[in-house]
């Protein structure tokens, strides 16, 4: 079993080198055309729109010419094998590879008609205004309270405490994790099981109100039953703001998700809605993915 | 519509607080600038002020003295046997030699401040002479001694010449010599060759750091003998051998706080263990030694099992697999692997031991001792400690030697940590 | 000397013996080396233990009991009266003969007796030296014949060798132990007898610290007053002043580098800090009172306030500075082990820079910090050269930092440097400071290192 499945990697991984040196014969423009993404990159209603992102981590090629446009109040599951930049991808949205030395991103990403790489972008209101949630639950090791008003503290958004006591309630309301949490507020947040803890994180980053959401393998850490609860989570939020997903399991894409896109080795294989994607793949790569030939 | 709202106020707000926000970040990395420029302010300030106090050290003055061998003050009897040769007036021929010179000075305070002015030092560099080559007894030599230490500070202008003169360390008329003896070209600054070659002494222009400097090497020998090979294997032991239990925590935790503890408290337990327990001699560079091994351990344990942490298990299974006996997988695999972080750790503790002093106080290595110490049991001292009881010494020209000797420590202490450094950086192995 | 040549002897007879061992192991083994249990070498090293293990032994035995047993021997042979003599006359007696058999100066005047005890105390040490050499010859090349007798190739040879080795490594390990141990035990005892003759209670919660000894019975203050507060708030104030130099600016250097710093800054200004903590203490020591006490003095002068020559400020700063390296160093290591994504959490919610730093690192890293914090404290009260050569001498109970002050390390260095008797109360005091000095670190350490321990298990 394991060798078959070695095999059928070595045999796709001649296709991709084939299929490279092919790009390699044209011109630029050709290669662009090769690389296109199938599908509709364009959403009706875009939030946040990306147009030919390239990330380099120092001589590696990360992210190559993607294209797409996240839209309003639907969530985008972004699906590849290991490796494949989704990740890479998504932390270019509100500039959290920044935090990296070495990386290098090109290309336009904006929202509000306004490029987020450009010079005069502010990357601290920026992600006040695109949040994220990380794979792993990363609460500080703060009251599980504090860690919900440290958003909306640091930015300055409320007034009192009363305010603030209003807020946190809202925000864990939001999350689903209220009634679990609502008597040990003053309780370490790292204190919490997992999928409490991934949840206390989303209600952390709804807290600021951002308008975006990003979310690297939300459920990655989380047992079956967490996961669910996540789940519905993000289906109730997609009323208020746009989310982008980052999963490893094509059942949640298909489950939580309106438009989904494929990565495959950096590139953006192929866009569209979950329903046509999961159904009836355009891409061989995506059709290969889609149905376990390799993953 | 009610929710756009809120979002769009969300980001007008944050928005608004950013300017505040910034400047507190502004002020805060302007704290941490502040700190290391701080740090590195101290640094050059230390150093400033060794090497601007330091550097004359390195040249001594001399003064050129006409001197008469007469064979009255050598040898009187004329028997031109060593011992008569050995105990001739060597000091009475530099005096003869200053009263030429100066004819006029005839009362006795002057006298003395006049003979004052060449070290008690060239009396016996007379003698070498003499006793070298018999010959020069009866002829007249032009010859640079070393000049007293008073002279060597007013040379070196560390004495204002200005200055009233009751506030200066040399008389008016002390000066005047100087001060012809400067235009006759008969007062020269040269390297200072018996800094480097010389004992201690009490006159500052005779003392050196030779004997200090043999002290901390016989001293070192005993601590690197002993240190890295208990090291070494207490770092195996625990790391490769030693069971998960009780007696394994107490003895990390031992090694954890031995690191810890202030130096001097070992002091305490060389005088009262090895020197008043066992009966090793006081002030001896095994002594020292023994109590900078004990110092030292702690350190060596840590690098080397930090070391041998890092040879990855698949080398150990991959030798065991093959059939090797666990001590044969540790001595021709792990060790080797091992040893250049083991080396570093080493040499960066020889450079903590070198650079030490407070418990060789404790075990008499404060003492004065002229003589270069012949081996390990002789009375010594160490550089450190040359350092500490020369910065007590009131002499302006001792604080000259002081800062010359901490530069020459330095220049060791650099020496070895470059070493470990470049050990560590030629090893230096990713698995 | 003696010594050094008799381990030659040994190292060489070792190398003989390895020679044996390993040619008799070939002969026993007909010429196949797979009939020896084990490789010739083994054998060999099998004669090596065998040859130097009890030969070693009777060597450090012997050089540690040695000068005990002579010195015994050489009292049982003095004449009674001076036998009777009270025991620092006799003390300084037994110095002054070994002092004319090494060929020191010795005081006073050189009796008939001292010239006989003298010689029979050379005599002792030649005779004792010339058994050692002959024992340590007889069980050295007896060992090597025994060795060679047994090697059979049925021999586990390298079982042997291996076992012994494995003991050799545990006794290594247990040196740390004896070390303790032995700085308990001796500041302990000494610490006794000093109570014996000083109440604990005195010296702990007394005011008055003169430990000279008075030339006269009736002088005052004849029997010396051992009360340590003053030092105990001295050393307090030393350190008080060192640690608000070193704290902030080693805490806000560590959160520069790691923080904010770019590559380069950080590859230039981190080993820079470092030179820091290599320099010796006795050359900061030396620049605290050439450099920083005269310039703090005059400073104080310039602006009209009266400051000591050896002000607590002086000795307190340059123990700060000795002291920044090391707590920058074990916060940076801290700081670095605050988990990546405690850090993204906070950017990703649109954090600053230094809103994550103060609001999330730092309380993550408090354990840590705080442990770091408190090793260096317990630094900065055992460390002995700045203070000895920057602070006072004379006791002063003051908290002021422009006045001097005295610490136990300078105390403890006064009383047992110099001329001293050894059991006077003035010597067993300083013992009874390290006492104070080993109980205070030690507790400061174990609180430090299990704050750090925990710290680390957490993000493990």
């Amino acid at each position: 079993m394991d060798n078959v499945a070695t095999a059928e990697h070595t045999d796709f991984e001649e296709n991709t080198i084939a299929h490279t040196s092919d790009m390699g014969h044209s011109t630029a423009t050709v290669s662009r055309d090769v690389r296109k993404t199938v599908g509709d990159i364009e959403a009706e209603n875009p939030r946040m729109i990306c147009r030919g992102v390239n990330v380099h981590y120092g001589d590696k090629h990360a992210i190559k010419d993607v294209s797409v446009d996240l839209g309003k109040n639907e969530v985008l599951a972004m699906i590849g094998p290991s490796g494949c930049g989704k990740s890479t991808f998504l932390r270019c949205l509100n500039r959290m590879n920044d935090t990296i030395d070495d990386c290098h991103v090109t290309g336009s990403i904006s929202i509000d008609e306004q490029d987020i790489y450009d010079k005069s972008m502010d990357v601290v209101p920026l992600r006040a205004q695109v949040g994220m949630v990380f794979q792993k639950p990363n609460p500080f090791p703060k009251s599980i309270y504090d860690n919900i008003a440290y958003g909306p503290r640091i930015h300055g958004l409320v007034e009192d405490k009363e305010e603030l006591d209003h807020l946190v309630e809202g925000s864990l309301r939001k999350a689903g994790l209220w009634a679990e949490v609502s008597d040990r507020l003053a309780q370490p947040g790292t204190g919490l099981s997992g999928g409490q803890q991934q949840r206390l994180c989303i209600a952390r980053t709804i807290a600021v109100s951002p308008e975006v959401i990003l979310m690297d393998e939300p459920c990655s850490a989380l047992d079956p039953i967490a996961t669910a609860k996540v789940e519905e989570l993000i289906d109730e939020l997609r009323e208020n703001y746009t989310i982008a997903i980052v999963t490893h399991s094509m059942q949640q894409a298909a489950r939580v998700s309106q438009r989904t896109a494929y990565f495959h080795l950096g590139d953006l294989i192929e866009v569209g809605s979950t329903e046509q994607i999961f159904n009836m793949p355009r891409h061989q790569l995506t059709e290969d993915y889609i149905t376990g030939r390799f993953g | 519509m009610n929710d756009t709202t809120q979002k769009r106020n969300t980001m007008e707000i944050v928005k608004a607080n950013l300017a505040k926000r910034y400047a507190r970040e502004q002020r805060f990395r302007a704290y941490g600038i502040a700190a290391i420029s701080l740090g590195m302010m101290f640094l050059l300030m230390l150093f400033i002020s060794i090497i601007g106090n330091g550097y004359g050290a390195f040249m001594q003055t001399y003064v050129k003295l006409d001197i008469e061998f007469t064979a009255d003050r050598i040898d009187p009897e004329g028997t031109r046997t060593e011992d008569a040769l050995s105990a001739g007036n060597y000091g009475g021929l530099v005096k003869d030699s200053l009263k030429r010179m100066f004819p006029n000075v005839k009362k006795r305070t002057p006298k003395k401040q006049l003979y004052g002015l060449a070290s008690s030092g060239a009396a016996y560099q007379l003698r070498k002479m003499v006793m070298d080559n018999p010959d020069l007894i009866g002829t007249t030599q032009s010859i640079w001694v070393t000049a007293d230490d008073d002279v060597d500070m007013l040379v070196k202008g560390h004495i204002d010449r200005t200055l009233p003169e009751a506030d200066r360390r040399m008389n008016d008329s002390q000066i005047s010599w100087i001060e012809r003896l400067e235009k006759e070209g008969r007062i020269e600054k040269r390297f200072n060759i018996t800094f480097f070659t010389a004992g201690d002494s009490r006159e500052p222009e005779l003392a050196g750091i030779w004997g200090a400097a043999v002290g901390s090497i016989y001293t070192l020998l005993v601590t690197l003998a002993l240190s890295f090979p208990i090291g070494v294997a207490t770092a195996v032991y625990l790391e490769e051998f030693a069971p998960c239990n009780k007696w394994t925590d107490i003895i990390e935790v031992n090694i954890n706080n031995l690191a810890a503890v202030p130096s001097i408290v070992f002091g305490l337990l060389g005088l009262a263990v090895f020197i008043n327990f066992f009966g090793l001699p006081r002030s001896a560079p095994v002594v020292g030694g023994l109590v900078l091994t004990l110092m030292t351990l702690p350190t060596i344990i840590i690098a080397s099992r930090a070391a041998l942490k890092s040879v990855p298990p698949s080398i150990r299974e991959a030798a065991l697999g093959v059939g090797a006996s666990k001590m044969q997988t540790i001595t021709h695999h792990v060790l080797p692997l091992a040893m250049p972080g083991m080396l570093t750790g080493t040499i960066i503790g020889m450079a903590q031991a070198l650079g030490e002093t407070a418990p060789l106080l404790m075990i008499g290595m404060v003492a004065f001792i002229v003589d270069i110490p012949g081996g390990a049991f002789d009375p010594s001292t160490v550089l450190p400690v040359q350092i500490y009881l020369w910065a007590d010494s009131p002499e302006r020209a001792f604080v000259e030697k002081t800062s010359a000797a901490i530069m020459v420590l330095l220049g060791f202490l650099i020496m070895m940590n470059a070493i470990a450094v470049i050990l560590r950086k030629r090893f230096e192995r990713r698995w | 000397m003696q010594a050094t040549f008799l381990l030659i002897v040994l190292l060489a007879l070792s190398a003989v013996g390895y020679y044996l061992g390993h040619h008799r192991s070939l002969a026993v083994s007909g010429g196949r080396i797979s009939h020896l249990h084990s490789l010739p070498t083994y054998y060999g090293f099998y004669t090596v233990l065998w040859c130097g293990i009890p030969a070693l032994v009777l060597f450090a035995l012997w050089m540690a009991l040695q000068g005990t047993l002579i010195t015994h021997l050489v009292i049982s042979g003095l004449p009674a009266d001076i036998q009777a003599l009270p025991s620092t006359e006799l003390h300084l007696f037994l110095n002054n003969i070994q002092n004319m058999v090494s060929g020191n100066i010795v005081s006073g005047d050189i009796t008939e007796t001292m010239n006989n005890a003298a010689a029979h105390y050379k005599s002792l040490h030649s005779i004792s030296g010339l058994l050692l050499t002959v024992l340590m010859l007889v069980l050295a090349i007896g060992g090597i014949l025994w060795a060679r007798k047994n090697i059979v190739p049925e021999r586990r040879a390298r079982n042997i060798v291996e076992k012994t080795v494995t003991v050799m490594l545990v006794l290594c390990s247990t040196v740390a132990i004896f070390t303790t141990l032995g700085i308990i035990l001796s500041v302990l005892f000494e610490s006794i007898r000093f109570f014996q003759q000083v109440p604990i209670t005195d010296f702990i919660f007394g005011v008055n610290w003169s430990p000279q000894t008075a030339m006269r019975e009736d002088q005052v203050g004849s029997s010396g007053a051992f009360g340590a507060i003053p030092l105990f708030v001295g050393t307090m104030l030393i350190s008080m002043i060192a640690m608000t130099v070193a704290v902030p600016i080693g805490l806000m250097a560590a959160i520069y580098l790691s923080e904010y710093a770019s590559s380069t800054v950080r590859a230039i200004a981190k080993p820079l800090l470092e030179i820091l903590a290599g320099i010796p203490t006795v050359v900061y020591g030396f620049f605290a009172a050439l450099t920083v006490a005269p310039f703090i003095r005059d400073l104080g002068d310039s602006v009209g306030l009266q400051v000591a020559s050896e002000s607590a400020l002086a000795a307190g700063l340059v123990m700060g500075i000795m002291i920044i390296p090391f707590v920058s160093s074990l916060s940076d290591d801290v700081i670095n082990a605050v988990p990546q994504s405690l850090r993204d959490g906070a950017y990703g919610l649109g954090a600053t820079r230094s809103e994550t730093i103060r609001q999330v690192i730092i309380p993550a890293a408090l354990p840590g910090i705080v442990g770091g914090v408190l090793l260096a404290v317990s630094r900065a009260i055992g460390e002995t050269m700045i203070v000895v050569m920057a602070a006072g001498l004379a006791s002063n109970l003051t908290m002021n930092p422009l006045e001097a002050v005295t610490t136990v390390t300078v105390q403890i260095v006064t009383l047992l440097t110099g001329d001293q008797e050894f059991d006077s109360a003035k010597t067993l005091a300083a013992f009874a400071l390290g006492l104070m000095l080993f109980t205070v670190t030690l507790v400061l350490n174990i609180i430090a290192l299990s704050f750090v321990r925990k710290y680390r298990e957490q993000y493990e």
